[in-house]
């Protein structure tokens, strides 16, 4: 293959990546936004929702793949949700929100929710069948004899379901949109989010708007995770590189805001495609999370930030 | 009893009866005790930042790791004496530790955490990338020769205790007058207040630089003799887990103690130890402590021992 084919693969597999990474990231981002908290425990919620869909997955059983494929987009986020807001209320309510020690004790979460899964799910790699998978061979132009022309590189192709993880990553981020901007809750969360004494002055249910952003940002790891599932397979130690991933996506995007890490997740993801195909990932990693620890020491709002008066 | 006196009753007992436990512990209380000496020192280089100066690093490991493989390289692709290599890691501890803290002490809170973490992940990533030389995951082991540090064969196993309990008592020594000097006392009014320090004429920067530079110094310390003591350096003592691990010990064992950080390592090796004989997922309990800790007893043991009984504990 030459060089261009060979890109266009890259910022696809790359798209991917970035569409699962913006959800991934949008969750954390939302729970540091509105509730100033950094939730370490975060890849873990993501963990939890490809588990959570094997395990319904296996439960259908014989009938069709995509059948329990979208019982599981359904009920892992709300399962995973719930297992959120119970952690919210029964710890991270308990030390008000404080920023070190919430910091440590979703390290604990982190342990705990990991380790279980050891003991129940245990060490194994599993996959879950994808609901459609059609094998789509992607035509590229060259400089023929006739001018320009189309033709199939050998090796250039993707998946029609790898397409539809974009595409619904796409509406649900425009559905997180809708309801940030559009609706009530979405009113509150942002009231929250300015100032917090001032919208518990005005009578605004402070700690359960707390514990539904902390749901909705689990949940939004864990609708990411079932997307991801059937191209990547369910194992109990994978959230450590979508919660680094999205740490990097946040930070770079600036802190809390949905745009920048939308963004910042599209070029996080693309440039990890492409870099990751043409040099050793590892130096990959390592060179981006030594931007992020320079993007957070020289410009601590963010690349697309705008400082704070 | 005035407070000296009763710190040097406190951690002179604390010495001596480590010393007795070299003649009558069974061989493999033996063992771990000597194991737990070398890895709270790292925790007490991690209580000078976190509890003295109240700076929560989530990257420690990195200066273990600088420590570790400072001695570990130094030794085996340099050739040097095992006593140069300890000085190699130091080293190369103080030297990382004085060029993380220029850059991540531009940052404070939350952003200090992070800073910290990732440039502990870039350390990690850099000990993989560098494969042929480290060995990655897999490590490399220390062969007898490279052990012999001034004449002391360090795989015997009485020898490797004095030589850990030489290094804990100069540590606990060297922490104890450090943090009852007045640099130390300034360190304490840094993190209790930091505007009021500054305010007091304190060159807040350069205290909390020095904390940073000798935090890393006795952690890379730890690191080094860890890897001389026990023959081997692997890239797990750089990963995240090792930097989560002494903030777990010293939230046990009592923030801004002396004597904590031995005390909660001690108290968390046992408890994996024994747990481990139960399940794979010994790493559940650690889980569980650090969210009891948080909940329950944010002060730790010493912690509790200072505010029922003796509030003058260093």
């Amino acid at each position: 293959m030459d060089f261009g084919p060979y890109l266009l693969l890259a910022s696809l597999e790359g798209a991917v990546t970035a569409a699962v990474l913006a959800l991934t990231a949008v969750g954390l981002s939302l729970v540091f936004g509105v509730m100033r908290v950094v939730n370490v425990a975060h890849g873990e919620f993501f963990m939890l929702g490809a588990v959570l869909a094997w395990w319904v997955a296996h439960l259908v059983g014989d009938a069709h793949p995509a059948v329990g494929f979208l019982l599981a987009l359904v009920v892992a986020p709300l399962l995973v949700g719930g297992i959120a807001v119970l952690a919210d209320v029964t710890v991270l309510k308990r030390v008000n929100y404080d920023p070190e020690r919430t910091i440590v004790a979703t390290i604990g979460i982190l342990y705990i929710l990991q380790q279980v899964t050891l003991m129940t799910y245990g060490p194994d790699a599993r996959p879950v069948e994808p609901p459609f998978n059609t094998r789509l061979a992607l035509p590229f132009v060259e400089w023929g004899e006739n001018g320009l022309q189309l033709y199939w590189p050998w090796g250039l192709s993707t998946t029609s379901y790898k397409l539809a993880v974009i595409g619904a990553a796409v509406v649900v981020l425009l559905g997180v949109w809708g309801l940030m901007a559009r609706t009530r809750i979405g009113l509150l969360m942002r009231a929250t989010q300015l100032d917090r004494d001032m919208a518990l002055a005005f009578g605004i249910p402070v700690e359960r708007v707390y514990a539904m952003v902390f749901g909705i940002g689990a949940g939004l790891a864990a609708l990411a995770a079932v997307l991801i599932v059937p191209i990547q397979q369910a194992h109990y130690l994978m959230g450590g590189d979508p919660l680094l991933l999205s740490f990097i996506v946040v930070i770079i995007g600036g802190l809390g805001s949905l745009p920048g890490t939308v963004l910042a997740a599209v070029l996080i993801g693309l440039s990890d495609g492409i870099i990751s195909v043409f040099f050793s990932p590892t130096l990959a990693k390592i060179l981006a999370t030594l931007l992020v620890a320079l993007v957070l020491v020289f410009r601590p709002q963010g690349l697309f930030g705008v400082r704070r008066a | 009893m005035s407070d000296g006196a009763r710190s040097l009753a406190l951690h002179g007992a604390l010495l001596a009866l480590l010393l007795a436990g070299a003649f009558v512990l069974p061989a493999y209380h033996h063992g771990v005790l000597a194991r737990v000496m070398v890895l709270s020192v790292y925790a007490a280089g991690y209580n000078i930042m976190f509890g003295y100066t109240g700076l929560l690093s989530l990257g420690h490991a990195l200066f273990f790791a600088a420590g570790m493989y400072g001695m570990g390289l130094a030794v085996q692709h340099g050739g040097v004496t095992p006593a140069l290599g300890l000085l190699a890691g130091l080293g190369c501890g103080l030297a990382v530790a004085f060029a993380l803290g220029l850059l991540a002490l531009r940052t404070a809170g939350v952003a200090f955490m992070i800073v910290t973490l990732m440039f502990a992940q870039a350390g990690y990533l850099t000990v993989l990338y560098f494969g042929p030389y480290t060995r990655g995951d897999e490590g490399f082991v220390l062969q007898g020769a490279q052990r012999v540090l001034f004449g002391f064969d360090l795989s015997d196993a009485g020898v490797r205790y004095i030589a850990a309990l030489i290094l804990f008592a100069a540590v606990l020594v060297g922490v104890l007058a450090l943090v009852r000097s007045r640099f130390g006392r300034v360190l304490v009014a840094i993190r209790e207040n930091e505007e009021r320090a500054r305010m007091l004429g304190y060159d807040t920067f350069a205290h909390k630089l020095g904390a940073v530079v000798i935090s890393g110094g006795i952690a890379a310390l730890a690191g080094a003799a860890y890897g001389l003591l026990f023959g081997y350096v692997g890239a797990t003592f750089a990963s995240v887990q090792y930097s989560i691990f002494p903030l777990l010990w010293v939230l046990l064992g009592g923030a801004g103690t002396v004597i904590g950080p031995f005390l909660g390592t001690l108290f968390m090796f046992y408890l994996i130890d024994l747990s481990s004989g139960y399940t794979s997922a010994y790493m559940l309990i650690a889980g569980v402590v650090l969210v009891a800790l948080t909940l329950f007893a944010p002060q730790g043991l010493a912690g509790e021992l200072r505010r029922r009984i003796w509030r003058g504990l260093p």
